[in-house]
């Protein structure tokens, strides 16, 4: 099991309460992604998952640990076996897509290589095998401020996959890009994470690339899981209910199904 | 309908809500200010006084012409290299001590930030003797120091860089750990959330952004600390300053001009090694 929730809801500071009670387990090398209307919670899910956010209440278990338990040198291990590939890239500008990519390793690396790797990059073979299967290993000597959004969004998966993660995780990991390149670098990471045996966690806009490309969908609204599906068992309705969007919808509900509809969102469906 | 929380004024204008708290801050400024030039006595009056006019071009007048004779020009170069000496010898020991202190009261690198959003209070007692210790080292003027240390070691530069690198270790640590909390930090929060250690952190997802701030301020310092320098020398701790006071005790104004226009040479050379620096890092 790489991962496992229990019961999880987690509360920002400021008391606006993003996710409720989630009972999720994730096999390792299954893929998963994760959809649901903006707002919904899924970065949140994500940023749980790599530890980049403590659940409020509930249990999370992550390869086999629980990280609210581990603390310091322990924490830090687990976390350089996460790899959570953001949704704008955190790269600094002045710095050349090499060190970007490089940096992907500083869990595991020492200080002292580290610091060299920063004067003279020692492993940019490395960098640019990483770089390879997106297309982008010309760009390996150029500055990340040189690039356009899709590129930087390839460079941040590019430094996950040099990370040698034994978890990925992905938060939108394709909008930036064309849609061919979408459903390539959607590819890419579907091959890594199978040939490795490694689960692979997505949050998605597209739908149609949620389902072409991960074999189980999970729905998520206002915080709670609507439903977690494999993916050819996800229907029209459940999709529709999924981004039914009261607000917006409203004057256009004149016929009396799509008023059913609405009204089933008060109490939410939970299939698990 | 569309406006309706917009406040709209007389002519159908929506009302800038910003407006009259700006236009209180303006006056608070100048009331503040006021008194300032009251309790100094400052008048531009006494400037410009016809008596004081004179006394001012005859001082003027024994500058000129500058003294540029072989044996001044010897002395010359070598109290400027060492006020160079001293204020680089200065710096660069301020460095030892104000690059960590800043890495530990930064909370830019703070690990329990990543996930609470701000540092644990632990970690903010724990950077408050760090912030404590560089207001402490700068809050005594670089020139009371030179006094004494040149009553410690004796006349010469050493006092004189021992002075620079205590007061500008607490200035150039309290502002690169306010440069490194201006930068964008979810570089630095991605690294560290993927397991990296603080420093390579700091390293990999901070420098890069902060390298053309630090250095532009850091050159900035030298040429304060070449200016320091000068003054610290009218205490005895040496070059260019000591040999100024020197040329002003002598009424040698020649000598006194040349010493100058040194100084704005100095100065200058600093200020381009910045661009070029600046240039070099963008």
């Amino acid at each position: 099991m790489t991962v496992r929730l229990d019961g999880v809801g987690l509360t920002h500071p400021g008391g606006f309460q993003a996710l409720h009670d989630i009972d999720l387990s994730i096999n390792q090398g299954e893929r998963v992604a994760i959809i649901g209307p903006s707002g919904a919670g899924k970065t949140s899910l994500l940023r749980l998952l790599g530890t980049g956010l403590a659940p409020s209440t509930g249990q999370l278990h992550l390869l086999g640990v629980d990280p609210a338990t581990l603390k310091g040198q322990a924490l830090r291990r687990l976390r350089a076996r996460i790899g959570l590939i953001h949704q704008s890239p955190p790269l600094p500008p002045r710095q050349r897509v090499v060190t970007a990519v490089l940096a992907g390793r500083l869990g595991q690396w020492s200080l002292l290589r580290s610091l060299i790797s920063l004067c003279y990059p020692l492993d940019s073979a490395g960098a640019r095998a990483a770089l390879e299967p997106l297309d982008l290993q010309d760009k390996l000597f150029a500055r990340c401020d040189q690039l356009s959004g899709g590129q930087l969004q390839r460079v941040g998966i590019a430094r996950v996959l040099y990370q040698r993660a034994d978890l990925l995780l992905a938060d939108e990991p394709v909008s930036a890009m064309d849609p061919v390149l979408a459903d390539h670098t959607l590819n890419v990471l579907g091959k890594v994470a199978a040939e490795r045996q490694i689960s692979l966690v997505a949050s998605l806009h597209a739908v149609d690339l949620a389902l072409r490309h991960f074999p189980r969908i999970i729905g998520l609204r206002a915080g709670r899981v609507l439903f977690d599906l494999p993916a050819e068992r996800v229907s029209q309705a459940e999709l529709d209910q999924l981004y039914s969007n009261d607000s917006f919808n409203e004057p256009v509900f004149a016929d009396p199904v799509s008023a059913i509809a609405a009204a089933s969102l008060e109490a939410p469906r939970r299939c698990t | 309908m569309y406006l309706s929380g917009t406040d709209v004024g007389v002519h159908g204008r929506p009302r800038d809500p910003a407006a009259l708290p700006r236009l209180l801050l303006i006056i608070l400024a100048l009331l503040v200010l006021w008194p300032g030039l009251v309790l100094t006595e400052f008048n531009l009056a006494t400037l410009v006084d016809p008596r004081n006019l004179d006394i001012f071009a005859r001082f003027l007048a024994g500058f000129w012409p500058p003294e540029l004779s072989s044996g001044f020009l010897t002395l010359l170069g070598k109290a400027t290299l060492e006020t160079l000496a001293m204020a680089t010898a200065g710096l660069v020991l301020a460095l030892l001590l104000a690059v960590p202190l800043s890495l530990i009261s930064s909370h830019a690198l703070s690990v329990s930030a990543l996930a609470r959003g701000q540092p644990s209070p632990v970690g903010r007692m724990l950077r408050y003797p760090a912030r404590l210790l560089l207001i402490i080292l700068r809050s005594i003027p670089e020139i009371v120091w030179a006094l004494l240390f040149v009553r410690a070691v004796g006349l010469g530069p050493t006092a004189g860089v021992l002075a620079i690198a205590i007061t500008y270790s607490g200035m150039l640590g309290k502002v690169y750990a306010e440069i490194y909390e201006s930068v964008d930090r979810r570089p630095a929060q991605a690294l560290l959330q993927a397991g990296s250690s603080r420093l390579a952190a700091f390293c990999y997802g901070i420098l890069p952004a902060a390298a053309q701030e630090l250095t532009s301020y850091t050159l900035y310092r030298w040429e304060c600390a070449i200016r320091a320098s000068v003054i610290m020398g009218f205490v005895g701790a040496g070059g260019l300053g000591q040999m100024i006071d020197l040329s002003i005790r002598m009424f040698a104004g020649g000598e006194v001009v040349t010493i100058l226009l040194t100084f704005l040479v100095l100065v200058l050379a600093a200020d381009q090694l910045s661009n070029l620096l600046r240039r070099r890092l963008a």
